[in-house]
């Protein structure tokens, strides 16, 4: 017991300080994806709910693409797809230059572009749920296509898509793991070294496990605080 | 031919006539986006056929289909047992006792709220730590082999989310249809194989289909722990050769397969909601 608190404590003889550092580059890189996620998911909803075929079609591609690719290989594709790419781009100018991509870069690109298919689906559903009187009534007061969607249907699109982009949340905050792989310092890497080094696998895969589990746990708690909050925005029209 | 069948005098030439449609701005970008991907998927076979390469196909192409195969085995059969143990986990969450429950909700949570690749490393690398204890009980050539390590961590995984799917289904089903059933006098066991479960299954179906294809596309992790699935003769192709196109065709095989299981989860689904047609 006491070889294993110093094993966790911070400092030169514990790991405590390293997976802590791995906590906030996990947590980091979920908190960047969102917002790209997010607007990309939001736009890709905004076609497929549109009435013409063209858009609608291309915006399915996009879905049917990056819903059914593991997330892992788009992960590969676009770590070593660019580096291929911008290293014969630069090869154009010098011979001997050689790129590294940042796998912090590439994690965010290749989780954002899977959190945006995902939550185009779930921002679709909640455009559907809201009637065309909403609309209507937008325009019937003189607002501009895009103040309706501004004023009128995004505050209640928010509010119905919350449940949906919480579940996706969780499964992004799960999904920063996989970038462990191309050599991002996150938890399952720090835990992984430690492992490594100490040859107390079992303990140091189990911290990681805990680790996203209070993640988890508290991202729960913050959703129920928003959830709350917009419905009290909602008692008090 | 003109034929008067309305008795107004108005022949069929006379239907109105198709709507021509403005180009409108959302039109063009439509378009414009369409065009776009078009043009990517030619890039993407030109890219393809300009890099053929019979020697590199000669070499690697029976690597993937047996890579493909592992894939199959590992999904099949941790979807399988999955399915087994998810039966008593699912009883063991909705049972009134909260010895029996809170176990049952512990292994959920645990196995839905952390990520699969992090379970996969605590069950291969972890238990490895423990290979003295493991000898002594004979169990350490089973833990020893990462292909069993892996459909151990992919059964635990999606037994966890297949009891979630189970429970929701079943609870979906009305309460009546229990009622009804003892006031027949059917015994609960013949009415949850008769009446119950039909019915859940229907609801279970989609979520199903969709968890199938999430351990499908999870399954791309066990290259990591070095087993060779399709990902693994993949990345191991990769490196031998540095050959971009290798990671493009295991993007197209995965792609088939998943495409093809949605389609498949469409038709049954269809088939088995007939009734419900009107």
């Amino acid at each position: 017991m006491e070889s294993t608190l110093g094993l966790l404590s911070f400092g030169a003889g514990g790991w405590g300080d390293e997976i802590a550092s791995g906590v906030v580059v996990t947590v980091t890189l979920a908190l960047a994806t969102l917002p790209l996620g997010l607007a990309i998911g939001f736009f890709v909803a905004l076609g497929k709910q549109s009435s013409e075929p063209s858009l609608r079609l291309a915006a399915n591609i996009y879905t049917t693409l990056f819903r059914g690719l593991p997330e892992l290989l788009t992960l590969f594709i676009i770590y070593y797809g660019a580096q291929i790419a911008l290293q014969q781009f630069v090869r154009l100018f010098s011979a001997t230059a050689s790129i590294e991509i940042n796998s912090f870069a590439a994690g965010m690109v290749a989780l954002g572009v899977v959190f945006s298919s995902y939550a185009s689906e779930v921002f679709l559903s909640a455009f559907r749920a809201i009637p065309r009187g909403q609309y209507e009534g937008g325009y019937a007061i003189g607002l501009s296509h895009w103040k309706t969607m501004r004023l009128v249907v995004l505050p209640q699109l928010v509010r119905i898509a919350l449940p949906g982009l919480g579940n996706l949340w969780l499964i992004l905050l799960k999904d920063t793991a996989l970038v462990s792989v191309v050599g991002l310092s996150d938890i399952v890497r720090q835990t992984g070294i430690a492992a490594r080094v100490t040859k107390e696998a079992f303990l140091f895969y189990g911290i990681a496990c805990l680790l996203y589990l209070v993640l988890a746990v508290i991202s729960s708690f913050a959703f129920n605080a928003i959830e709350r909050r917009v419905g009290r925005m909602e008692h008090a029209r | 031919m003109s034929v008067d069948a309305t008795g107004f005098g108005h022949s069929v030439e006379d239907a109105p006539p198709s709507v021509v449609r403005p180009w409108t701005r959302t039109r063009i970008l439509g378009h414009v986006l369409v065009g776009v991907w078009i043009a990517l998927g030619m890039g993407l076979a030109a890219f393809l056929i300009l890099s053929w390469n019979p020697d590199l196909v000669s070499r690697y192409a029976p690597n993937y289909l047996s890579g493909l195969w592992v894939t199959i085995q590992l999904v099949v059969i941790s979807v399988a047992l999955g399915a087994l143990l998810s039966a008593p986990v699912a009883w063991a969450r909705t049972s009134k006792n909260p010895l029996i429950a809170a176990p049952a909700y512990a292994y959920v949570y645990f196995f839905r709220g952390t990520p699969l690749l992090a379970q996969t490393f605590l069950i291969y690398y972890g238990l490895g730590s423990f290979k003295p204890q493991l000898e002594a009980v004979g169990l350490w050539v089973f833990f020893r082999e990462a292909w069993y390590c892996a459909i151990l961590a992919f059964t635990l995984n999606t037994a966890a989310y297949q009891a979630e799917i189970l429970r929701g289904a079943v609870a979906s089903v009305p309460k009546g249809q229990w009622e009804g059933a003892a006031s027949l006098g059917l015994h609960r066991w013949l009415t949850f194989r008769k009446i119950i479960l039909p019915q859940a299954m229907i609801v279970a179906l989609r979520p199903y289909g969709n968890e199938i294809i999430l351990m499908i596309k999870g399954s791309a992790i066990v290259a990591i722990i070095t087993v060779y699935d399709l990902m693994g003769e993949t990345r191991r192709a990769f490196s031998r050769s540095f050959d971009f196109q290798t990671y493009i065709w295991a993007a197209i095989i995965y792609l088939v397969i998943v495409e093809t299981l949605r389609i498949a989860v469409d038709r049954i689904e269809a088939i088995i909601t007939r009734h419900l047609r009107r």
